[in-house]
């Protein structure tokens, strides 16, 4: 083989390549773009035939209908609380129990982390009827307890807390302990400022969850008011679909998550490199 | 694992065998199971509560004949299960929710070690593809569900407005009796392929680019290199691949098919999680509704039993 027609080998290789990655990359672009700017075309525009992807004037209508027709405020507030007071529930109980599992010797706690370990994989289409039995005795259903309460302890992550607690040095710890700390010292001291990277990659993790989540917000919420906005879009689809408001509803819902994965993307993928290909 | 001072001195605390006050005290008067047990308290309680009990429960409710408007529970014993058997829709949904999932890991496997790949060259601009493919994974599927909707609206959908300008007159996509189901195929493995490049990805930083390099200097070109290195080498991230769409499909389907068609037409894309739904919240038929969830637990728990059996396999090539 020459040289030359190597080279011309490569550069074939890279345009092939590119085409490739340039064409796949428009077809998970395209919703997004179309999506925004359908959203900011006045009502005839969208049912235009012409599929002009930049709307003949930018109008912010479809937002201002889908804010005063529908309850837009109160759903994105419920959402808000929700995946708050999930992510703090499920980073709180991952880094005790994690501290635990990975740290401490107590009874029966290889056996507890081989549960664990079984209820990640336990559908919650399964225990999803029962829950709601047990959230109605305790009159938790349309509160935002209620709507988070399935979702405040999440296995995955105090499996991945382990995972990187594991991987911290047991000198550290020792020395903590020579100096008398107690254990609970010793994670807020220690652990907790070292794992930076594994509490925001479960934290994004837990708020995602929260934020994205649907069928359990179905289940356990009835009155309008306390909606989550997932649930509100979906309700937004009645009879005949006003596309206009629904578009500007839909980005707006998608807006928060995918902000936060623009600014921290690495996180995101994380968890699975992290954990999933080592089950 | 490094191991710290304390474990390697103490063996593992047990309960005292006489007294149960008395083993109680010895064992929390030791500070590692004090603590431990402590900490695990709260997702213990959590695990309990949200876990144990509702296995118990649904599989118990599983054999009542419960509708909480009507009135009292029925004990009926099989009866749940026997129906289900006979229930042309229930069969429906399953055979949908296997077509469902096999068109998705299809896709998405193909799809997926494709893109992998193609990043995995070096190129410039990797990281930014990479980002980009993997969006719609943090999008909901409440919003995928809507925006396809509308990308493939029958009348007035880009989609078809495209075909028709290529002289095509598009189908009813999810209107329709007969492409409904491969719309939601085609949408569900639009928002899941990122998720398995990523995995993929992983899998193909594992593999040493010295094999790949001497299979060359053996003569291999790229698809023999493919062939018996790459793919070989791949299989256990391949294996995890399997596993985690057949998982996500049947499960996290339930949104998107909802908003999008919510089942129909005619049952066309109604799947087992959904129809579990309907039976349980919009009929309220409490016991048939958890016999369908114990059979669906029975099938996703030994598809996951056979993944955490292999998992081992994963790590070390």
């Amino acid at each position: 083989m020459t040289g030359g027609s190597f080279r011309r080998e490569q550069l074939t290789k890279k345009v092939a390549l590119y085409f490739l990655l340039v064409t796949a990359a428009l077809v998970f672009l395209i919703p997004y773009i179309w999506t925004v700017s359908s959203s900011l075309k006045p009502e005839q525009d969208i049912f235009s035939k012409d599929m002009s992807l930049l709307p003949s004037s930018f109008e912010w209508q479809n937002y201002v209908d889908a804010w005063t027709d529908w309850p837009l405020g109160t759903w994105l507030k419920t959402s808000i609380i929700v995946a708050v007071i999930e992510t703090f529930s499920v980073v709180f109980t991952a880094v005790l129990a994690g501290y635990a599992f990975a740290r401490l010797r107590f009874w029966g706690r290889d056996t507890l982390f081989l549960m664990y370990l079984g209820a990640m994989m336990i559908p919650i289409q399964v225990t999803i009827i029962p829950s709601f039995v047990i959230i109605t005795r305790l009159n938790l259903v349309d509160t935002y307890m209620g709507i988070a309460s399935i979702r405040l302890v999440q296995f995955f992550g105090v499996f991945l807390i382990r995972q990187f607690f594991m991987n911290l040095p047991a000198e550290l710890e020792d020395a903590a302990r020579i100096d008398g700390c107690n254990r609970i010292r010793i994670l807020v001291q220690i652990f907790i400022p070292l794992s930076g990277p594994a509490l925001t990659a479960l934290s994004i993790f837990a708020f995602t969850a929260a934020w994205n989540d649907f069928l359990w917000p179905l289940v356990a919420v009835t009155r309008p008011e306390v909606y989550t906005v997932q649930i509100g879009l979906a309700t937004m689809k009645g009879e005949v679909i006003r596309w206009g408001p629904m578009l500007a509803a839909t980005a707006l819902s998608a807006l928060p998550v995918l902000i936060m994965y623009l600014a921290l993307q690495r996180y995101f993928t994380q968890g699975i490199t992290m954990t999933g290909l080592k089950g | 694992m490094r191991k710290t001072i304390a474990e390697r001195e103490l063996p593992a605390p047990r309960a005292a065998p006489v007294g149960i006050l008395r083993g109680l005290r010895a064992y929390f008067r030791q500070e590692q199971a004090r603590y431990g047990t402590l900490f695990v308290l709260p997702t213990l309680a959590f695990f309990l509560i949200f876990i144990v009990f509702p296995l118990g429960f649904s599989l118990y409710m599983s054999f009542l004949d419960w509708h909480p408007v009507r009135g009292d529970p029925e004990f009926v014993g099989i009866e749940n299960y026997v129906e289900l058997l006979g229930d042309k829709t229930f069969v429906k949904t399953v055979v949908n929710t296997l077509v469902l999932t096999f068109g998705v890991v299809a896709i998405t496997v193909v799809g997926a070690l494709a893109l992998a790949m193609a990043l995995n060259q070096g190129l410039r601009g990797t990281a930014v593809f990479r980002g980009v493919f993997y969006s719609p994974v943090v999008t909901s599927l409440i919003a995928t569900g809507l925006v396809f909707l509308w990308l493939f609206d029958p009348q007035f959908g880009p989609i078809n407005q495209l075909l028709k300008s290529f002289g095509i007159t598009g189908p009813g996509w999810a209107s329709s009796l007969k492409w409904a189901l491969p719309t939601m195929i085609l949408t569900f493995s639009w928002r899941e392929i990122g998720y398995f490049v990523v995995v993929y990805l992983a899998g193909l930083q594992g593999i040493p680019v010295s094999l790949r390099e001497a299979a060359a200097i053996d003569g291999a070109g790229s698809w023999g290199q493919f062939r018996h290195v790459t793919w070989p080498l791949l299989w256990p991230t391949t294996f995890f691949v399997l596993i985690m769409g057949v998982i996500r499909a049947t499960q996290y389907s339930f949104g998107m098919i909802y908003v999008m068609t919510a089942g129909g037409p005619v049952d066309s894309t109604n799947v087992v999680v959904l129809y579990l739904y309907q039976q349980a919240f919009e009929l309220f038929r409490m016991g048939y509704a958890s016999a369908i969830a114990y059979v669906l637990f029975v099938i996703v728990f030994a598809i996951s039993m056979i993944q955490y059996k292999f998992a081992g396999r994963l790590v070390d090539y």
